[in-house]
């Protein structure tokens, strides 16, 4: 902050505290009132008690702090701001001369921009102690691999399912298996990308990354290495391609196609020499992923069979998922262009990007209503329109606060939970299809 | 032993300013939450901040200073400075300082929400502790150009 900025600044202070060090080498603090003179770039502080006064022309330490408290929560609303400079001292106060200035203001930069903006301060404290930062096994899996995000795979595989018990095609057995081999490679695919994203320096130069966007950070935190990190990748998706040979050889060999298709678009996803995701294609290969290529495998796992209709049925899931991409992107936006990952939202201006989001959306519900209408989809599928208020919401904060990561996020999690309660709701259609 | 006075502000404290000295021995603040069990006035500080723990490594002499009456309901409020000796405790950054959770929950219980959900942000819950013995008090019943009531708790190191 610049020292002039920080006398403008402090006149939204109640007090200062002045600091020095006193002749016993302690520091001395005192809390006082002053008056900031923007034009000398210098500050009035006193009334001060005689022998509390610092040495003549020592260097001093101004500091303006605010919290609200806030009951029952602790407070918010933080800032605050160090001024340095020489004291100049008269019989009952000073003049200190701003020289250098720091701060922070939560409501410039938010907390986690701003703890992240001092990763590497952390890390290169760890080094100094000979310690690494920590986190337990468990949580540590849900991180690096952002669990929370397998609904994604989790509500087509159900989709699929569902369409082909409408059909009298159904084994628990089966989609235990099929949710099993999906999520493997689901989870492969997110640690993969993290892999990809940390060697292309996408991710560590994301210093506004959310629960939602810029990466699992497990390894810009040091938490697992990059190796460590392409071996689990490996792993999940061994996991993932045995299950898939199994199902391959004991449902029908068609689910090869589907599976190489799959780890295909997967794998040059994020992977070089393809990387879809940075020619402005990640979002339509997520959307041929998690919608008709999981779907019609789980619907083929069931039926050993394809079907128009389970086809039909994914449209819309593989809109919202692609949706969930696209939004994840707007916080990425600027690290991404910085490292030539040419997203759509990079790509298009913020006007564009909030339209194509509002006309992906319409889509996903004129599909539904087709499909009803053509009688290919159950009319109990309807029920995925009572989400369109909570689309509206979305576009609506992606309007208002594109530009601001952290203040998005809630609207980041509406996404993903659009994506999941209409995928829900038509799985709930072809239930009660099946029930009345 | 603190005066009874301060020992309240600080149990109440929301905020106070830790000013610690750095190598070149500039004074520099730094508004903290200030825990206190009746003994030992403690600090907690994220590694993300840690400039502060490499500054009382260098010289442990510190002052915490109570100024803020909207942070501090106390009544009558007065502003209070400490000065004392810090010790760093950072050799178990991961859960060493979770000993003050009582002490940090009874000021800012929000903080139970945010350490259930730690690895949302991992590094800012590796931190280290600091301790600091109070040596003398400055106690400012008055406007801040009277005198302050001084308390020797030691000699001062």
């Amino acid at each position: 902050m610049r020292a002039r900025e920080a006398v403008k600044r402090s006149q939204n202070y109640p007090h200062v505290v002045m600091s020095y060090v006193g002749t016993d080498g302690y520091p001395v603090s005192l809390a006082t009132h002053f008056k900031a003179d923007i034009d000398r770039n210098s500050f009035e502080v006193g009334p001060l008690s005689v022998e509390m006064l610092p040495a003549q022309g020592q260097q001093v330490n101004l500091t303006f702090s605010h919290v609200r408290p806030v009951q029952g929560i602790g407070y918010d609303e933080r800032r605050y701001i160090n001024v340095y400079g020489p004291a100049a001292v008269s019989s009952d106060g000073l003049i200190v001369r701003a020289e250098t200035a720091t701060g922070w203001d939560e409501k410039e930069i938010p907390f986690f921009e701003y703890c992240e903006r001092n990763v590497g301060r952390g890390l290169k404290y760890f080094e100094d102690v000979g310690s690494r930062p920590r986190l337990a096994a468990g949580w540590l899996f849900f991180i690096a691999t952002r669990l929370p995000f397998l609904t994604a795979t989790i509500i087509p595989i159900l989709l699929g399912a569902a369409v082909a018990a409408s059909h009298g095609f159904f084994s628990w057995g089966l989609l235990g298996l099929t949710l099993l081999g999906g999520s493997a490679l689901h989870l492969g695919l997110n640690v993969a990308n993290d892999v990809f994203d940390d060697m292309s320096g996408a991710d560590p130069a994301n210093v506004t990354p959310t629960p939602f966007s810029g990466g699992s950070r497990v390894i810009q935190y040091q938490l697992l290495s990059r190796r460590a990190m392409a071996m689990m990748s490996a792993l999940l998706y061994a996991v993932g391609v045995a299950v898939g040979i199994y199902l391959a050889e004991t449902r029908g060999s068609e689910l090869y196609i589907l599976g190489v298709a799959g780890i295909l678009v997967s794998v040059a996803y994020t992977a070089p020499p393809f990387r879809l995701v940075n020619r402005g294609l990640g979002e339509a290969a997520v959307g041929l992923g998690f919608g008709p290529i999981t779907t019609l495998g789980a619907y083929f796992v069931m039926a050993k069979e394809f079907s128009g209709e389970a086809l039909f049925a994914s449209l819309p899931v593989a809109i919202f998922i692609a949706l969930v991409l696209y939004m994840n992107e707007v916080p990425d936006k600027a690290a991404d262009s910085e490292v030539g990952k040419r997203t759509l939202v990079v790509r298009w201006s913020e006007r564009a990007v909030v339209r194509a989001f509002s006309v992906a959306a319409a889509t996903a519900y004129l599909i539904l209503a087709l499909g009803v209408t053509l009688r290919i989809l159950p009319i109990y599928t309807l029920g995925m329109l009572v989400t369109i208020p909570m689309a509206r919401s979305i576009v609506r904060d992606l309007n208002q606060h594109f530009d601001h990561p952290y203040n998005l996020m809630p609207a980041m999690q509406r996404n993903i939970g659009l994506h999941l309660f209409a995928g829900m709701l038509l799985v709930f259609g072809y239930v009660l299809e099946i029930l009345i | 032993m603190l005066p009874s006075k301060v020992e309240e502000m600080l149990r109440l404290a929301l905020v106070a300013e830790l000013t610690v000295i750095d190598a070149s021995g500039r004074p520099i603040t730094y508004p903290l939450i200030p825990l206190y069990d009746g003994r030992i006035i403690y600090m907690t500080s994220s590694v993300l901040f840690s400039e502060k723990l490499r500054h009382i490594k260098g010289n442990p002499k510190v002052s915490v200073a109570l100024t803020d009456q909207a942070a501090i309901p106390s009544e009558p409020f007065h502003r209070v400075t400490i000065q004392g000796d810090a010790i760093v405790v950072d050799d178990d950054l991961h859960s060493g300082w979770e000993r003050l959770l009582p002490l940090w929950r009874a000021k800012e219980p929000v903080i139970d929400k945010f350490f259930k959900q730690r690895f949302g942000i991992p590094l800012f819950f590796e931190r280290a502790v600091i301790e600091i013995s109070p040596r003398r008090v400055f106690l400012f019943e008055e406007d801040p150009s009277e005198s302050p009531k001084v308390f020797e708790l030691a000699e001062t190191a």
